[in-house]
């Protein structure tokens, strides 16, 4: 389903990784791995098609996310390093505008209760700004239950500052999506407890 | 389809009334600039008569600037932008959007209060009806040219001096023509040609402007 060809990735004059592959299909759980500044990230953003590959190609249902990116972009959640909160509106208004935003469709109940499984039920009507680390990575993170009919899910570090309950909660979220025949790329420097364990793809073994 | 377009737009105009005070500011810098012309080139009343245009129009060009950076800088940081990006609509779309809630929030009052500002310089009472129509068809035009800048110096060291350097010299048509509609006007020989021009340059960047923008925003966040 996604596949990666030869990439290659060039971050200032520096060049991070070449002659990266790799394949997901559906189910698959892939975790990146590899130490700070090796490129997880900058991976993460290839296979988005936010950013352009030095050499190589991403390939979604066997064509370039290129040529078909309204298509792909349709399929695909990526959630960054930051949450895309914006500090004057609170987080039911965000939610509901990154879904909009994407192009779904989504009710205000829809977002509430999203908002709700996820433990936030008290802080539904507070400007983002007042909320600490942990909830704001939880209001980014809610858009995961309302987006079980995009079957990519990209994930930049999603367990950071989350508590031990909420790192459970999001692995069996996670670990669902994947049963349900989804496809969940992430990183991640800690464990997590997956149903069953992820594949490893290791970066650093495509460093230059 | 539009359903990005139309959640840009309304989280933008919601955002400007959560955060009036930036707008007030805007208004006041513009008030402001006015104001000091007449200290500085003495208070007689023949001489603001004939600078009034070109002050209310120069005033205007720089209020727009003085907010231009704001239009990308805050969804650039908390990673807003990344997520449009991705949004199956076309890029120009809700750029679009944004410079359309954008012009809402700082142009749209400039072009209300320039009456009142051009009264305080005595322009003549026959000028106001075209001051306030080449603005609001040159407004816009100034928050889509600013735009693409605004989208090139994002996340740039220095970059709102930057932009303003990018962008002022484009600035220029849009300002020789604004401020000549209401010269036009008053001298007698009609304003007619200078608001079709704008029109016209209003139409041209409407068109093309958005896409430059969006492909500037890719480049930003490559």
């Amino acid at each position: 389903m996604l596949e990666v060809q030869d990439l290659a990735c060039l971050k200032g004059d520096r060049l991070l990784f070449r002659e990266l592959a790799f394949r997901l299909q559906a189910g698959g759980l892939l975790r990146v791995a590899g130490p700070n500044g090796v490129g997880k990230t900058s991976l993460l953003r290839l296979v988005t098609g936010l950013a352009m590959p030095e050499a190589g190609e991403v390939l979604w249902r066997g064509a370039s996310i290129r040529r078909e990116r309204e298509a792909f972009h349709g399929e695909l959640l990526y959630l960054g390093h930051a949450p895309a909160l914006n500090d004057l509106l609170t987080p039911l208004e965000n939610l509901r505008f990154a879904c909009a935003a994407a192009g779904d469709d989504i009710d205000e109940q829809a977002c509430v209760d999203a908002l709700v499984r996820i433990g936030l039920e008290n802080q539904l009507d507070l400007p983002a700004r007042v909320l600490s680390q942990g909830q704001r990575r939880r209001v980014g993170l809610s858009r995961l239950f309302l987006s079980a009919s995009r079957p990519l899910w990209v994930l930049d570090e999603p367990f950071t500052a989350l508590d031990v309950h909420a790192v459970a909660d999001l692995a069996s979220t996670l670990s669902e999506h994947c049963a349900a025949g989804g496809m969940v790329m992430l990183t991640t420097h800690q464990d997590a407890p997956f149903a069953r364990p992820p594949e490893v793809l290791d970066v650093g073994a495509f460093a230059c | 389809m539009l359903s990005t377009f139309f959640a840009v737009l309304r989280r933008d105009l919601l955002l400007a009334w959560r955060g009036r005070s930036d707008v007030l500011v805007t208004l006041a810098f513009f008030i402001i600039v006015v104001c000091l012309f007449p200290f500085g080139v003495g208070a007689e009343p023949n001489q603001l008569r004939a600078i009034a245009p070109g002050v209310l129009w120069v005033a205007a060009l720089l209020a727009c600037l003085l907010s231009l950076h704001r239009l990308f800088a805050q969804d650039y940081a908390d990673g807003t932008l990344e997520q449009l990006l991705l949004s199956r609509e076309p890029a120009a779309l809700w750029v679009m959007a944004k410079v359309l809630a954008f012009w809402i929030s700082t142009g749209l009052p400039v072009v209300a209060v320039a009456p009142a500002m051009a009264l305080l310089l005595d322009l003549e009472q026959g000028g106001l009806p075209v001051l306030v129509l080449s603005l609001a068809l040159g407004t816009p035009i100034l928050a889509l040219l600013g735009a693409v800048g605004a989208a090139l110096t994002l996340g740039l060291r220095g970059g709102g001096m930057l932009l303003a350097l990018l962008v002022l010299p484009l600035f220029v048509p849009v300002l020789i023509f604004g401020a000549g509609a209401v010269e036009a006007e008053l001298s007698g020989t009609g304003a007619l040609a200078h608001l079709l021009l704008l029109g016209g340059g209003l139409a041209g960047a409407m068109a093309l402007a958005p896409i430059a923008c969006a492909a500037a925003l890719r480049i930003s966040t490559d």
